[in-house]
């Protein structure tokens, strides 16, 4: 960036990308960013070609990116998920390799595989993308694509809407890819501190790429919230009361009611920031008044509920399949509950402990160290209900159960680590340190990627008709499993040692061995990550053998396996009418759970519309016109979103009607299809003979 | 089990003495004084505590495995028991009772090791002050001011006021105490004292830049006799006045700040006598100018308020 701003392009000019910077200085640092941003453009012209060439544009637009289906957008959520993590864990790799040559001396300049400013850009971008664009978009896509049919509703309370946070999320996540190739990110880390983050100290698009990439998606996932509230209260089927609710919806509801009350605390702290460095504000700078503790109490009255908003819904997949596995009954439905409710509460209260090292009194560290503690209470009980769930049961040790298996044994030591951070005088220590890190991620992968990855194989045959490996789908699980204890053990080791999180060199030698093992950690992510895509691909390969389109595989009791495989649209050619907890389940102990409606009608469906698309395009070029300083685009693409909201909202827009002949036909062929197959027990689960149409009377739960 | 394990042996290997190279300590681990002390015996009282709550899942969830497995199950089979009353009073009573315990430890601890109360009286007045990547440690009655160094006495109570003159900064001296953020414009304290003669690493814990793994200093805690031999011994020659503070205020590590001063190049200590007492306040007073009243000129003195310059010696190869 030159210092002119031309009215333009604003402050953009052709020494922006990472080029510029490898035919200046040509070393592993330029070359590896050179190599990202080449990575990124490569991959869209593949992906571009790939689309022509297989002539899949118009299905893509027709069947995908205008399609207000829950479950469809929940899909198009966890794809972009898991793009976003593999540029992640790539991230995470090369942070650990350059930290196991980093080792410097203090009057010799920084060594390693990148430079301190690449490895800072490193830390930023991993920590927002994991968070904000992987583990939210898994959890928010999981839920839009679960919630529903396990409801009894066709599809969420406000679909267009659901779209529109889709796209404003796919926006911000866009920000963050394009910063690969035209300019730098920040380098504040993910909670992006101020003064440092200040225009003083850090000028530049760097830090605006994350506010405006955290604005936008920001938007996105606050209406998300508003939209699986009001989904579970006014959507579910008749009889569906909320004591009836399987366990993920309700920690749907705490979901929704944090991403409600949290998200706005984000969205205002980056907004204050934004204010700093745009219009001269002084919320947050050094001088004329402002205070940075304002941010961190702030973003922390967000970034608290924020890890439980991510972990609760894998604690819903987990409350699924240890009962589902188990071929039993879920322990302590209602503790359960209470325990989702409690966490969802307290974790408003707790957010001082993320700084309790900025000098407050005793007292005040006293109470919020406490109130952390008590946060375990309800967790522990959590861990100890699904263990009574196994208990007495008769577990299959399928990928989603080694995933549970992973979670408990590792998740535990991230609750001791959490215990001991909650102690101000220790924290006191270990703060900033990595120990720190080594404990956040001990409680967000085995907790939030191991559930998520658990749900995507639990119901990833009611999205596409057939089931994943389940070989490959163990070793993904062990993968990871592995991969986190080499990766984050050692820096639980090195954080004791004193080592600073964040840190692009040291000069301990005894540091070193710690850090070989935590890169060969990385190295088994990465292959857990490969593995994960190759368990898709090998299955969408046997998609024949592994087809269920009886679409009750894993003989589940909850509502969405009453539907064929891979769900219809319309999910639900009758709305059914719940009678008990479990409702399925208790339909099969009753016999004859096929047994076709009465009559079909008519159904409604919100029809296919471009508006998500137009306001997400609008929505990133926004991002990036502020980001670069190019005003005219910038008045131009909020003025389109807001026009585009009024034209869309001054229209009559009509349903599709999807006529009752043809839900009728197409339920019938499925239940006839059901009569025809041969039931299976649990002990085929695994096998070509598990067509979806499980044994009813060994249905016991 | 076996992470139980691991992890045992880690924290046993972090906590064993530093190897023949390490006679710098940086872990609280190895306590040099009564807070980093009583900050490991907390931690391992906290981790002996918890066990209690975590062993039975460690231990519990491979034995349902296996007992419970479909293929070969060895118990019973209760597909429909969802309640027990008993259980449900001991999942709640039993975590419950351990955070009471634990909470009660915790305040007790938190109380003791308030890094704001003194240890004891006539404490040794020091400041620190951050910077873009050094420390500047003042010694207001001994008129002496350090870059990357602090010397204390053996036995005797330590009070460090901080403060920064750049973003905000942690300052960690982990074999003797906790870490504490530095803001410009406000400070904040640490006590401490020093049980026994060895020299500690303290460092900045939080990033602010791309220095950030080079701001690391020694705490030496002397002997009292050779303390004062310390305070007598040779300095730089330099003062510590707004010329000198101004060019250690650049974005430099130590040793490119010694270069840009005109002294030799390298990370040993540097040592300055004290130009005016009061450089802390003034560099506090720089962030709280009135506008345009009358210490508004304040904000430019002593190196100004602004992005520090970078050095003038490009960092050493």
């Amino acid at each position: 960036m030159s210092g002119q701003s031309s009215p333009t392009f604003g402050n953009l000019d052709w020494e922006v990308t990472p080029y510029t910077d490898l035919l200046e200085h040509v070393n592993s640092s330029t070359i590896i960013g050179a190599g990202a941003a080449s990575v990124l453009v490569l991959g869209a012209f593949a992906g571009i070609a790939l689309l022509t060439y297989m002539r899949w544009w118009k299905p893509l637009f027709r069947d995908w990116l205008t399609s207000a289906d829950a479950k469809k957008i929940g899909i198009m959520y966890i794809a972009l998920a898991l793009v976003m993590m593999a540029r992640g864990i790539i991230e995470g790799l090369v942070m650990r390799a350059h930290q196991a040559t980093a080792l410097g001396a203090l009057d010799k300049a920084e060594t390693g595989l990148v430079a301190p400013d690449h490895f800072a850009q490193l830390f930023s971008t991993h920590g927002t993308i994991m968070i904000f664009f992987v583990a939210m978009p898994l959890l928010i896509g999981l839920i839009n694509f679960v919630l529903p049919q396990q409801l009894g509703a066709r599809d969420m309370a406000f679909p267009v809407l659901n779209q529109v946070s889709l796209g404003l999320t796919a926006a911000g996540a866009g920000l963050v890819m394009v910063s690969l190739l035209i300019g730098d990110f920040g380098t504040g880390g993910w909670t992006m501190y101020p003064p440092y983050t200040g225009l003083d100290y850090s000028p530049g698009e760097g830090v605006d790429y994350w506010l405006w990439a955290i604005l936008i998606s920001g938007v996105g996932s606050t209406l998300t919230g508003m939209n699986f509230a009001v989904t579970i209260f006014k959507s579910r089927a008749p009889g569906m009361h909320l004591m009836r609710m399987p366990l993920f919806c309700w920690t749907s509801l705490c979901v929704a009611i944090m991403l409600i009350y949290a998200m706005p605390a984000l969205t205002v702290s980056s907004a204050m920031l934004a204010l700093d460095r745009y219009a001269g504000f002084h919320f947050f700078t050094n001088a004329s008044g402002g205070n940075m503790m304002n941010y961190a109490n702030i973003f922390w009255m967000f970034g608290h509920p924020e890890v439980y908003i991510l972990i609760l819904p894998a604690f819903g997949v987990f409350s699924e399949i240890s009962s589902t596995y188990s071929g039993k009954r879920l322990y302590g439905y209602t503790s359960l509950v209470i325990a989702s409710m409690s966490i969802a509460v307290v974790s408003f209260m707790v957010w001082l402990h993320h700084f309790f090292t900025m000098g407050q009194s005793a007292g005040v560290n006293i109470a919020f160290g406490i109130a952390t503690m008590i946060i375990g209470i309800p967790t522990g009980v959590k861990i100890y209900d699904w263990m009574a769930t196994m208990w007495r049961g008769r577990v299959r040790i399928t990928a989603p159960v080694v995933y549970l298996v992973g979670f408990f044994l590792l998740f535990v030591i991230g609750g001791l680590s959490g215990i001991i951070l909650a102690n101000p005088s220790i924290d006191y220590q270990v703060h900033n340190t990595t120990f720190l890190v080594a404990h956040f991620h001990n409680v967000i992968i085995p907790g939030v990627l191991y559930g998520m990855l658990a749900g995507v194989h639990y119901w990833f045959p009611k999205a596409f008709g057939f089931r994943l490996d389940e070989s490959w789908g163990r070793r993904t699980a062990l993968l990871f499993v592995g991969g986190f204890i080499f990766t984050f053990m050692p820096l639980y080791v090195l954080g004791l040692m004193g080592l600073p999180r964040r840190s692009p060199t040291f000069q301990d030698p005894d540091f070193l061995p710690w850090m070989y093992i935590a890169s060969f950690g990385a190295v088994l992510m990465l292959a857990a990550l490969f593995c994960l895509l190759w368990t898709f691909w090998k299955s969408y390969r046997h998609r024949m053998s592994l087809s269920v389109p009886g679409g009750d595989p894993w003989n589940g009791s909850s509502l969405e396996w009453s539907t064929p495989a891979p769900v219809p649209e319309w999910t639900f050619a009758s709305i059914p009418k719940v009678q008990a907890r479990g409702d399925w389940g208790e339909t099969k102990r009753a016999g004859d759970p096929w047994r076709a409606p009465d009559s079909y009608a008519d159904i409604e469906m919100p029809a296919n519309t471009a508006h998500g698309l137009i306001i997400a395009g609008m929505a990133f070029a926004l991002g990036f016109a502020m980001v670069w300083h190019i005003w005219w685009l910038a008045a131009l693409s909020f003025f389109a979103i807001t026009a585009a909201l009024i034209w869309r909202g001054m229209r009559v827009i009509e349903p599709r009607i999807i006529p009752a002949r043809q839900v009728e036909e197409e339920d019938r062929r499925f239940r006839e299809y059901v009569a025809g197959a041969t039931p299976i027990t649990r002990a085929d689960e695994e096998s070509e003979r598990n067509r979806g149409v499980p044994d009813c009377s060994e249905f016991a739960g | 089990m076996f992470l139980l394990a691991g992890m045992t042996a880690a924290i046993a290997l972090a906590m064993a003495p530093a190897s023949a190279h390490g006679v710098v300590e940086d872990s609280f681990l190895q306590p040099m004084g009564p807070v980093a002390a009583e900050q490991s015996k907390h931690l391992l009282r906290v981790i002996g505590i918890t066990m209690i709550v975590i062993l039975p899942v460690l231990i519990g969830v491979p034995l349902i495995l296996w007992r419970y497995r479909y293929r070969k199950p060895r118990g019973a089979y209760s597909p429909e028991w969802e309640y027990s009353e008993k259980l449900e009073y001991a999942l709640w009573g039993v975590p419950v009772l351990i955070v009471i315990v634990l909470a009660g430890w915790l305040w007790h601890s938190t109380a003791k090791l308030d890094p704001y109360q003194q240890l004891g009286p006539d404490p040794l007045q020091v400041q620190a002050i951050g910077l873009d990547w050094k420390w500047v440690f003042i010694y207001p009655e001994q008129g002496i001011a350090t870059v990357d160094e602090l010397a204390i006495p053996v036995g005797r109570p330590v009070q460090l006021m901080l403060t920064t003159d750049t973003v905000m900064q942690s300052m960690l001296i982990a074999p003797l105490t906790g870490q504490i953020y530095a803001m410009p414009g406000m400070s904040t304290q640490l006590n401490f004292s020093a049980s026994r003669a060895g020299t500690a690493e303290g460092e900045n814990t939080q990033f602010n830049g791309s220095g950030f793994g080079r701001q690391k200093f020694k705490v030496r805690a002397l002997d009292p006799d050779e303390f004062d031999r310390w305070l007598d011994g040779p300095d730089s020659g330099l003062t510590l006045d707004e010329a000198t503070y101004a060019t250690l205020r650049r974005q430099s590590v130590l040793a490119d700040a010694k270069s840009d001063l005109g002294l030799e190049r390298s990370t040993g200590p540097l040592v300055m006598s004290l130009g005016a007492r009061d450089v802390f306040d003034r560099v506090i007073g720089k962030y709280h100018r009135t506008g345009n009243g009358e210490n508004a000129a304040d904000a430019e003195a002593w190196g100004g308020i602004g992005l520090p310059a970078p050095a003038k010696q490009e960092s050493g190869q």
